[in-house]
């Protein structure tokens, strides 16, 4: 077999591809923004030439789509520049949708493991909750979430909680479906064996099942992660936009501030990133800690 | 507080427990009587979820404008037919339903067209995987401004919404066969156009059709978001977000009734293909699944 570089393998193509969507995404700048520019010369009765207009589209206030290096200075300036108490600091909106992200998440991954260790010892839960507990999901939950967030306003929860809880819902879904897998995948002979031991129940649990079943926990954790990202984010929209990256997102949309959506977009994406990252870490940490090879 | 109702949801309740456990330890000899008390089950379940719910409304007193009783939705539903009718096209038929056609279809040409290429495959996999995990239904503002305020801009959500999941499902799919196979079709003399519908397309099909299970409700959650940011008077979450702020909550819930009907029968009509497609796989033929 020919060994693996990381060089020819990982580096070359995903920064070819990187490279070739940033050329890409500059064309449609000029592409996008040329419009406007136009539009200006000729109202003031004069046209533009290419090589004049290039950079104009550069540096619009509005762009229908800003550049890369706008968006990067923009990012720089709300996450550098600004105190990270400020209301205007990116940092702070990222701590707000990311505190709800968490909460949401452990609330989240605990229901679900303790809904996958019910299905796993009791069948008539099984066969009652699992097709439920998949059909949940083919509900459209965030479209609830708006409902969730003034409902709860009414009897006097607020701030972080609700949007929690649709992150909550979110995200117990993947987990309950990776443990019951991961908690059913102990084969009978090693069942037996715990058998043979006169093992009780608990004792099955804590020492087949439970480790047999992390492999399968962490990769539904960094399914769930994402999404109860994806449903604070979503969670933030109706709260009339006072805080977070969703607010972000919609105050920007209505204000026509391109460059501020951009920014926010890629806050989120980092985020994101960074969550998927240590839920991976920790997945590593645990399967090496179990003796398991990587 | 309305103590017999709550007593009787209670005691509804208890007793549908105990038939459920009753059911699912009895052993059937009949196998049409096994197949009913399989599809029995959940539908009990589900059936005491709605009687409990009932009778903890009632049963307190809830204020409608928190949580309106199912009966109170159910009335809601059927009164106003032609209105949700009319949200049911314009997000599930316009948008949803172009959308993920285009986006399903974009991902799995594409997938074909880098699969002679590892260069772009090594390339775009990662980024694909790293797109999947990321919030993109923030990208619906942005959509909502290049493509106006109807349709089409949801259906651009929908696209990029339910795109990366397709090709990343498709390129592992494609590369699912065993080398064993492959020289096999190289030994019959086949091109790589025939490998690829004889031997690689068949048995890439669970994999696309898990994408294409995941992007059914994706496809439905991103068009009704999208419309927070912006829509024509009409639609599921344009009716949901006003309905909210006009306190109607059972007409809302009335919404959601038929977007869960609506997502849970696609889901489904997009299973029953998968079986009759494929009907060789494990999972299909019965056994585990």
């Amino acid at each position: 077999m020919e060994q693996a570089s990381f060089l020819r393998d990982r580096l070359l193509p995903i920064g070819t591809v990187l490279l070739a969507l940033l050329a890409l995404w500059y064309v449609f700048v000029v592409v996008l923004n040329a419009p406007f520019e136009r539009d200006q010369a000729a109202r003031a009765g004069g046209t533009i030439g290419f090589m004049e207009l290039l950079p104009k589209t550069m540096a619009q206030e509005r762009p229908v789509l800003p550049a890369p290096h706008q968006v990067f200075a923009e990012l720089w300036d709300t996450t550098v520049n600004k105190a990270i108490t400020s209301k205007r600091s990116l940092v702070y909106h990222s701590w707000i949708t990311l505190s709800a992200t968490l909460l949401g998440f452990s609330m989240g991954a605990v229901l679900g493991v303790l809904l996958a260790i019910g299905i796993v010892h009791n069948r008539a839960m099984d066969r009652s909750l699992m097709p439920w507990v998949i059909a949940s999901q083919t509900i459209p939950i965030l479209a609830i979430a708006p409902m969730i967030i003034v409902v709860l306003n009414a009897v006097g929860i607020s701030g972080l909680m609700p949007k929690a809880l649709i992150s909550t819902y979110l995200s117990f879904f993947p987990v309950v479906v990776g443990m019951v897998k991961g908690l059913r995948s102990p084969e009978q002979i090693q069942l037996d064996l715990m058998h043979t031991y006169n093992a009780s129940p608990a004792q099955t649990f804590w020492k087949l099942r439970w480790p047999a079943s992390m492999p399968y926990l962490f990769t539904s954790l960094k399914v769930a992660v994402a999404i109860s990202l994806v449903g604070a984010i979503v969670g933030e929209l109706p709260t009339g936009a006072v805080a977070g990256l969703g607010a972000r997102l919609l105050a920007g949309s209505y204000y026509g501030q391109t460059v501020q959506i951009w920014a926010a977009l890629f806050m989120a994406a980092a985020v994101a990133a960074l969550l998927v990252i240590i839920v991976g870490i920790a997945h590593t940490r645990v399967l090496k800690r179990m003796g398991a090879r990587t | 507080m309305n103590l017999s109702v709550l007593l009787a949801a209670i005691v509804f309740w208890l007793a549908a427990w105990a038939f459920n456990e009753w059911l699912v330890r009895r052993k059937f000899v009949n196998p049409a009587a096994d197949r009913a008390a399989r599809i029995a089950v959940p539908l009990i379940f589900g059936a005491t979820i709605l009687v409990l719910w009932e009778g903890i409304v009632r049963g307190f007193n809830v204020p409608s404008v928190l949580l309106p009783p199912p009966s109170m939705i159910w009335v809601r539903l059927i009164n106003s037919v032609p209105t949700l009718w009319a949200d049911f096209r314009q997000t599930f038929l316009k948008s949803v339903l172009v959308g993920y056609a285009l986006g399903c279809g974009l991902g799995f040409l594409v997938a074909i067209l880098i699969d002679r290429s590892p260069f772009l495959q090594k390339g775009l996999l990662p980024l694909g995987n790293f797109v999947s995990a990321l919030p993109v239904i923030g990208v619906a503002p942005i959509m909502v401004m290049w493509f106006g305020f109807d349709w089409q801009s949801k259906v651009a959500v929908v696209v990029i919404m339910t795109f990366f999941p397709m090709l990343v499902n498709t390129v592992s799919g494609l590369a699912a066969t065993s080398h064993m196979e492959r020289d096999l079709m190289r030994t019959y003399a086949a091109d790589w156009f025939q490998t690829l519908v004889k031997l690689r397309l068949p048995a890439a099909w669970p994999f696309i059709f898990n994408a294409l299970k995941i992007n059914s409700t994706l496809a439905l959650i991103g068009a009704i978001v999208a419309e927070f940011f912006g829509t024509p008077i009409v639609g599921m979450g344009f009716r949901i977000s006003t309905e909210v702020g006009r306190m109607n909550v059972d007409m809302v819930w009335a919404e959601i009734a038929v977007a869960a009907v609506a997502g849970s029968a696609f889901y489904g009509v997009v299973a029953l293909i998968e079986r009759i497609v494929t009907f060789w796989h494990p999972s299909v033929r019965g056994g585990q699944a």
